[in-house]
């Protein structure tokens, strides 16, 4: 049933944010430390162990997948609703720091792709 | 005209599907016929997501009655329950071949947005030690900044110039992407994890990714989820210290 799929998709996110706010709390943070990141690694971990299984019914996946293909339409609603106007507002400081800092950021991404490309061609079993 | 607003409101989340329903059709049919597929649909309803954001209040559209439900669908439980739906498309292998390059992403990244935000905020006139760490934080996400403002105690207007860096920097990333993701080389597992790691905004990430690409979106997520992480771990801590030492 479609129903055990998004079950083991909750059981993994609420595994995950509880993790997370532990964490948080651990290093007095108010916030979630990676709960989402958590919950993805629980998932891809599960996933890959039941698959070998073979015990995933493609049933009991398409409950998953069908979460996964509501991201879209869930992060058009979630630009719906940002405060864009205070984001623009924020003054020009707000705009070039953000503008620099992205930028800065995106710089770097060639660079490091090179270097993981790099250190992969040592390692012939990861070529795979 | 009362009534119908009052039954829309009622039943918000549908109303919300359906909205956001019509919304990626037109912007599906404008990809097809008005750009030959050449700009994403998903990229055009995003941006189209944004634009009427505008025109709402402080929460969007969603500040408009009769659209309060969009809140709900695009609101934190939601968008993280279906980021983790997307790790199903993500393969064990690929993630353990980026592991050890994934983390230090997130550690380089964090350091850099760190500096570059805080340095051209002390350009602009904020000089002292908790709003150059507040400043630089919030070019990390929108939730880095204002965690690092609140425990390093700096005042509530740069915290607030923090969120709205955080914003607009998820709000870049977004549009930007799907145009030069393939300059950067962003066409695989390795490099989104890379690119999510660095960037660390996953709003902007995961949606730029969803237009550059629906695969790569797991990949860049997951590494893009923990760059907030690791900049509420590093800004309000030896980061912060480090610039209190020299200012």
């Amino acid at each position: 049933m479609k129903i055990f799929g998004v079950a083991i998709l909750a059981a993994c996110f609420l595994v995950g944010h509880f993790i997370g706010e532990e964490l948080g709390r651990f290093f007095n943070l108010s916030g979630n430390l990676g709960g989402v990141g958590i919950a993805m690694l629980l998932l891809v971990l599960l996933n890959h162990y039941l698959k070998k299984k073979e015990i995933l019914k493609p049933e009991t996946e398409s409950g998953i997948l069908f979460w996964s293909t509501m991201y879209i339409p869930v992060v058009v609603a979630m630009s719906a609703t940002q405060n864009v106007k205070a984001a623009l507002s924020g003054g020009w400081a707000a705009i070039m720091v953000a503008i620099i800092a992205t930028a800065a950021c995106y710089a770097l991404i060639p660079l490091i792709s090179r270097m993981a490309k790099n250190s992969q061609s040592y390692k012939p079993e990861s070529n795979a | 005209m009362h009534e119908l607003v009052k039954l829309l409101d009622k039943n918000g989340l549908i109303f919300a599907f359906l909205v956001v329903g019509f919304i990626m059709y037109v912007s599906y049919i404008a990809s097809k016929r008005l750009t030959n597929n050449k700009i994403p649909g998903a990229a055009i309803a995003i941006s189209a997501g944004l634009i009427i954001a505008y025109f709402g209040g402080d929460k969007g559209l969603a500040s408009v009655s009769a659209f309060s439900g969009m809140a709900l669908l695009g609101g934190s439980m939601l968008r993280d329950f279906s980021i983790v739906g997307t790790a199903m498309g993500a393969s064990l292998t690929e993630i353990k071949k980026t592991g050890l390059i994934g983390l230090l992403c997130l550690v380089l990244g964090t350091i850099i947005a760190f500096f570059t935000g805080g340095t051209i905020g002390y350009l602009m006139g904020y000089t002292d030690a908790k709003s150059f760490a507040t400043i630089g934080a919030g070019a990390c996400t929108f939730i880095v900044g204002p965690v690092t403002g609140s425990a390093v105690g700096a005042s509530s207007d740069v915290i607030a110039i923090s969120i709205a860096i955080g914003v607009l920097k998820s709000i870049l990333v977004t549009i930007i992407t799907p145009f030069i993701a393939n300059k950067l080389g962003i066409d695989n597992p390795q490099s989104a994890m890379i690119f999510g790691g660095l960037v660390g905004s996953t709003s902007g990430v995961s949606a730029g990714l969803a237009a550059t690409d629906v695969k790569l979106v797991p990949y860049g997520a997951l590494t893009a989820t923990f760059h907030t992480a690791v900049g509420c771990l590093l800004c309000p801590s030896i980061l912060y210290f480090i610039v209190n030492y020299y200012l």
